[in-house]
């Protein structure tokens, strides 16, 4: 596996080794998967950037107690965006770019099944997402209903722009799915000779897995936002009361999507992590084979599950304690995979390298979101907790250190074999630190006065609440600046640094590390053997 | 070439099944309604009872009636009793007071919503003005009847009912009036 397999030495090859057309067509005509992959990773990092400037926005206003920079009503445009913005801007694209790159190198195929939907998959989203921030500059401004868009906030009383939210919303949904199923072509049909199924690198399971999730509740999220724009446009009654509908099944299909989609923006990030451990701990996968199970389970788990969102919605007892047990039965699988992780590292030559420190905080930090977690399972607590900054804790603590982290090691991992050069570790050691430290100061405050009772999505608070939310808005300018910094280490290492082996990574396994640095444009045109 | 014969094929299934899922969305909304109805969740009530039961002396419940207008609703709307007390069995009468107080007939619909829920399918109502659409003329006052019997079932540990009806401006949705009636509440 370790061999450098050198795509160019064949003669007979050479009309088809060429390299990207040139010019601005080039990415917008490109069916190459690492040019995909690469408009993707860029895209997702611009809107990181425009959803992290919104939460900056959130946290100076919660500076100090009392109404100082803006408006509630904008307040309100910025949480609802920043949460869409993240959530189907930033980390969805961002794996989506991760799988574009990194999925046909790992099996060893010359590229995804299926290039010209990928090129429109891409392209959709800057669409969309155009559509979703010009809503901001429209009369009644932006949609301010919180990005979970509950109706009849969201129908009854939702700002005019609401139907470009809503389209935007099917847009995203339609790349999404087309993603999707481009994924599991690829894993399915392209995978090498000799590339079992039980042979794949584990990110390119979690990819399938999500890609399956994908394709069954992007479709419901779609006939949701249909609903709402029939309800807002065409006179009919879903979600209203007075025309016989209910506001409460709004909430039942919006989390039938809303919470396999949490596992859709964390499994990837499973799979990267698995491929990073091992390599900085110099030791195989620990129980590879129960890694693929733990996560199909959790696949499974999060279609039933979806009810703990609603606990305080008057659900009966039997519902309240079977959708508590289910969720609580979550914990097993992930438990799987935590001491997984720790088992690899069990007695291993560690080395820290940046990708590594973001592993590690990853399985530290998401076990404390997952912890906070299980506390929200428990249903009569969770009448205490709900709509509370305890929440927000909860789910920043395994977005931002989960699905961020595992991005952000995934970026240090790769970025030699797409840039060619390595990274200054330097810079990239000093980056993970600031990330940790704001991403904790931020975040772990908001446990405390969620539970002394500050609710969630309020631009002014009580007094008692103001020296931790003071924290926590250092924290996030912490944090948010700190991200600038990593773009710049990325262009850095982009225009140069110290040229990056075939294998800069001495533990590390797989296909991808068998083509050359920087990785050429064509690769795998004739599939390479796998044992 | 084989490899392309079978991306097409799992591609059409994947597609198929992002359609069957777009389906299952719609498909929650009367499935979502059955349970309800079912279960007697979320406050929602049966339609009309057509049955009767034996009165149940040795046990009383508090029935409290609320009334709710719902937004840009301009009608007067009120209960005429603010409680009672009714022994399980037992069939009671009770009068809600409507009146229409703009200036152009219109047309409302009441919706019921019992509390706490779980007691919501032992709140039997054998005529109700929920059933029906109103229409008053400007100025023009009704009292409209709910006729209800507790159920002898009910668990022992509901002491005390809230029904609460909001009251919906539909003028401008109108026509189907069988429609809603059908609903029922």
């Amino acid at each position: 596996m370790s061999a450098v397999i050198d795509d160019h030495g064949h003669a007979g090859h050479d009309e088809h080794a060429h390299g990207p057309a040139k010019g601005l067509m080039r990415w917008v005509l490109t069916t190459n998967h690492k040019d995909i992959g690469t408009m993707y990773l860029w895209f997702s990092f611009s809107m990181f950037l425009l959803g992290g400037s919104f939460a900056m926005v959130i946290r100076a206003e919660l500076f100090q107690p009392g109404l100082q920079i803006v408006e509630p009503a904008f307040f309100n445009q910025m949480t609802t965006m920043h949460g869409l913005i993240m959530v189907f801007g930033a980390v969805m694209p961002a794996f989506v770019g991760l799988a574009n790159w990194m999925i046909p190198l790992m099996i060893g195929a010359p590229d995804m099944a299926l290039p010209r939907m990928n090129n429109f998959s891409f392209w959709l989203l800057p669409a969309a997402f155009l559509m979703l921030v010009s809503t901001l500059f429209m009369a009644g401004g932006g949609p301010n209903f919180g990005w979970t868009f509950y109706a009849p906030l969201s129908t009854t009383y939702a700002p005019e722009s609401v139907t470009f939210f809503i389209f935007a919303i099917h847009l995203m949904g339609i790349s999404s799915i087309m993603g999707a199923i481009n994924v599991i072509a690829t894993i399915l049909n392209l995978r090498a000779p000799g590339m079992t199924l039980m042979k794949m690198p584990l990110f390119v399971w979690t990819w399938l897995i999500t890609a399956f999730l994908l394709i069954a509740v992007m479709p419901v999220l779609a006939g949701c936002v249909t609903m709402m724009l029939m309800d807002i446009h065409f006179g009919t009654s879903f979600f209203s009361a007075a025309g016989g509908g209910d506001p409460v099944l709004f909430q039942h299909v919006f989390w039938f999507f809303g919470h396999p989609e949490v596992y859709i923006m964390i499994l990837p990030a499973f799979g990267a992590v698995s491929s990073i451990i091992p390599t900085f701990s110099r030791k195989p996968l620990f129980g590879y084979t129960s890694m693929v199970y733990a996560v199909a389970a959790i696949a499974f788990l999060s279609f039933i599950v979806w009810a703990h969102h609603m606990f305080v919605v008057g659900i009966p007892l039997v519902g309240e304690l079977f959708f508590m047990y289910a969720t609580m039965l979550i914990a097993v699988p992930t438990g799987v995979k935590v001491f997984n992780w720790v088992s690899t590292m069990w007695q291993g030559s560690l080395t820290f390298e940046t990708p590594m420190l973001f592993a590690v905080a990853f399985v530290i930090l998401f076990s404390i979101g997952g912890f906070s977690g299980l506390m929200l399972a428990i249903a009569p607590a969770d009448f205490q907790y709900h709509d509370t900054y305890f929440v927000v804790a909860h789910f920043h603590y395994v977005l931002v250190p989960g699905a961020i982290f595992g991005i952000f090691a995934s970026a240090y991992y790769w970025l030699p074999k797409w840039t060619g050069h390595m990274y200054d570790e330097t810079l990239g050691k000093l980056h993970f630190w600031l990330s940790f430290v704001g991403m904790n100061m931020t975040f772990f405050p908001m446990h405390f006065v969620g539970l002394a009772g500050m609710p969630r999505r309020v631009p002014d608070y009580n007094l008692q609440f103001a020296d931790f939310n003071m924290v926590s808005s250092i924290g996030a300018f912490l944090f948010g600046t700190t991200q600038i910094f990593f773009l710049f280490i990325v262009i850095k290492t982009i225009r140069g640094g110290e040229p990056a082996p075939a294998k800069p990574w001495d533990g590390a396994d797989g296909l991808e590390w068998t083509i050359p640095s920087p990785a050429p444009y064509h690769t795998f045109t004739t599939p390479p053997e796998v044992k | 070439m084989n490899e392309s014969r079978s991306i097409k094929r799992l591609v059409i299934r994947l597609l198929l099944m992002a359609v069957v899922m777009f389906a299952f969305g719609f498909a929650l909304v009367p499935l979502y309604d059955v349970m309800c109805k079912a279960f007697g969740i979320n406050g929602k009530t049966a339609g009309q009872y057509e049955g009767s039961q034996v009165v149940d002396p040795s046990r009383q419940v508090r029935v409290q009636f609320l009334s709710t207008n719902a937004v840009d609703m301009v009608w007067d709307f009120y209960p005429k009793t603010a409680e009672v007390q009714v022994n399980p069995g037992a069939v009671t009468q009770v009068l809600f007071v409507a009146q229409n107080t703009s200036n152009h007939a219109m047309t409302a619909q009441a919706v019921p919503s019992i509390s706490p829920a779980e007691a919501a399918s032992y709140f039997h109502k054998t005529e109700c003005f929920c059933f029906t659409q109103q229409m008053l003329q400007p100025g023009e006052r009704i009292e409209m009847p709910v006729r209800f019997i507790v159920d002898r079932d009910m668990p022992a540990d509901v002491k005390h009912l809230t029904v609460s009806y909001t009251l919906f401006d539909i003028t401008a949705r109108m026509p189907p009036v069988a429609h809603v009636a059908k609903n029922g509440g």
